[in-house]
């Protein structure tokens, strides 16, 4: 997702331009470069010096537009992170002076605006800033749909249109969740910092709640004609790493480990087509190796630190697959005793289904079929169409056909994506009649 | 990415007091140079009030023209900024700022610029 912004403004703005065509649009990339990897940082600084999102965003704007002028003139600054962050705070308070003219002042706009910040332009509160931005933005006063967007907008730098035809919602809907909730943050005046010791799991819990779920409408779209958006997930993945580096903790190497083993068998998972391949079905040869040593050496790290939860332990099943060379041949009795605990912590009818499944793996279909029964009379699951297509399965492999095909007739009503939707109407054409 | 941004109020300019039109357009002048050095202005203008308007149809080559705006509304269209924005959220918070936000309301309408409309419209071969 590239962003041509920086040249419209540089055309736009019909600055004079010094140099030659060719060293003006060198520094054009240059800016642009600097735009694309840093901008993001220098925002979430200048939020801590200015206090608001929206002034931040203006002075941020203001601090590029000055570089586009000033640089090409009296060269590129020795630390170009630190006068943009100079820059962008002296043009954010100039804009709070002179509106304060129209509107009152903040009352607490003396202790907003620190007047000496010469240790912090560079150094290592940077990166505290960035996270403070994430805690922010995955604030759980926010809905999580704003938590989402937010997230991506602020802190990965994603138009608000870009986000809306990822999530296949109307730009407009997703504009006036993003104003909502800074309008929330403002009023509510939700601090900008990282959470105390005492609330961090719980809020951490949050952010990696929010960047689960951007990897996983991206893995496992819920609606729409294909099955992925595979940006969404990348953004994901960077997140997650960045949060990893900046807050070194189990569940957080987990999560990074469990979003890089899934996304390992992304080329896997679907045909040219669009339709989608069942995990045992997959052509192994087409997992990213790479990807899977990564992620499998986050897991290791996270079990090891003894402070893991759910997402080092859904990686650790995820490993488990990675590095079996075919179904059959996967360590099953390892990845029920990974069920077993998970089920411990984190009680849910989905890791239910999903250990009866490897259960059925691990001794026979009939084993399998009797749990997920149980669990569909329970009334749990009822409308969920992988249990009944698990069932479906199960009663196959059983040469249970009028039962297998009664159970993904349910299925294929409670599907809605297509691929999914096409996989099921295939598997119904090869029972046997 | 561009945005027209309409203005629309109960009163325009030529509707109020001088006093309260002085203060006006001077609000609009400190607006408007601040959208300018910043780089996102890209265009604007002051339209003058609905009751000089005139609506033209053309059916089959007849011209047949009514009395003001197609639309009666009680806030009236009184200008316009176009603007280079980032995306939708920066536009909305460039609009906002729109002197004429704070008495009526500014839509803010995203510019097509899509393929075919560049190229039917002459900007682009």
């Amino acid at each position: 997702m590239k962003s041509l912004y920086l040249r419209d403004v540089f055309e736009q703005s019909n600055i004079p331009m010094p140099l030659s065509d060719n060293e003006c649009n060198n520094m054009g990339f240059f800016i642009d470069e600097i735009y694309r990897n840093q901008s993001r940082s220098v925002f979430a600084t200048l939020v801590k010096f200015l206090g608001d999102v929206d002034v931040a965003e203006e002075a941020l704007h203001d601090a590029f537009k000055a570089a586009l002028e000033q640089w090409p003139r009296d060269g590129i600054p020795a630390n170009p992170r630190a006068w943009l962050v100079s820059t962008g705070r002296f043009k954010g308070i100039d804009a709070i002076r002179r509106r304060s003219r129209f509107d009152a002042l903040p009352d607490d706009i003396e202790e907003r605006l620190p007047v000496d910040i010469s240790d912090e332009l560079d150094g290592e509160g940077i990166e505290d800033d960035r996270l403070r931005l994430i805690f922010t933005c995955c604030h759980p006063a926010l809905a999580a749909d704003a938590q989402v967007a937010l997230t991506l907008r602020e802190v990965c730098g994603l138009k608000t249109e870009e986000i809306a035809s990822a999530f296949l919602i109307p730009a407009p809907t997703l504009a006036q969740r993003i104003v909502r909730a800074k309008t929330k943050i403002k009023e509510a005046r939700i601090p900008y910092e990282v959470p105390s010791p005492s609330q961090l799991a719980e809020r951490l819990g949050s952010v990696l709640h929010v960047i689960y779920l951007i990897f996983n409408e991206g893995y496992f779209a819920t609606s729409g004609a294909t099955l992925t958006r595979p940006e969404l997930s990348q953004e994901a993945i960077h997140l997650g790493r960045l949060v990893l580096k900046l807050l070194p903790d189990a569940e957080v190497a987990g999560l990074l480990a469990l979003m890089l083993l899934q996304e390992s068998r992304r080329p896997a998972r679907t045909l040219l087509s669009g339709d989608l391949v069942l995990l045992e079905d997959q052509d192994r040869t087409l997992w990213d190796k790479d990807i899977i040593a990564e992620g499998s050496a986050l897991v290791e790290q996270a079990l090891a630190s003894r402070q893991f939860g759910t997402y080092s332990l859904q990686a650790a099943i995820s490993a488990v697959h990675a590095n079996a060379p075919s179904a059959s041949a996967t360590d099953w009795a390892e990845i029920v005793s990974l069920y077993n605990i998970l089920l411990s912590i984190n009680p849910s009818p989905v890791i239910e289904l999903n250990r009866a499944v490897a259960i059925a793996m691990r001794d026979n279909p009939q084993a399998g079929l009797t749990l997920i029964d149980a669990i569909l009379e329970r009334g749990e699951l009822t409308d969920y169409h992988l249990a009944h297509s698990a069932k479906a399965d199960l009663h196959r492999r059983l040469g249970k056909t009028e039962e297998a095909k009664t159970a993904y007739e349910t299925a294929l009503k409670l599907a809605v994506l297509e691929p999914e939707r096409r996989f099921l109407e295939g598997r119904l054409r090869e029972l046997p009649d | 990415m561009k945005y027209l941004c309409l203005i629309c109020a109960e009163k325009v300019m030529e509707q109020m007091t001088e006093a309260d039109a002085t203060a006006h357009f001077a609000e609009y002048t400190e607006f408007t140079n601040a959208i300018r050095a910043s780089g996102h202005y890209l265009g604007c203008n002051r339209l003058l009030p609905p009751s000089e308007a005139i609506t033209v149809r053309n059916r089959q080559d007849k011209v047949m023209t009514t009395d003001g705006p197609f639309v009666e509304t009680k806030e009236q269209l009184g200008g316009y900024y176009l603007i280079e924005a980032r995306d939708l959220n920066e536009a909305i918070r460039i609009a906002a700022r729109i002197p004429g936000a704070k008495h009526g309301c500014v839509e803010v309408r995203p510019v097509a610029e899509d393929e075919q409309t560049l190229i039917a419209l002459g900007f682009k071969p």
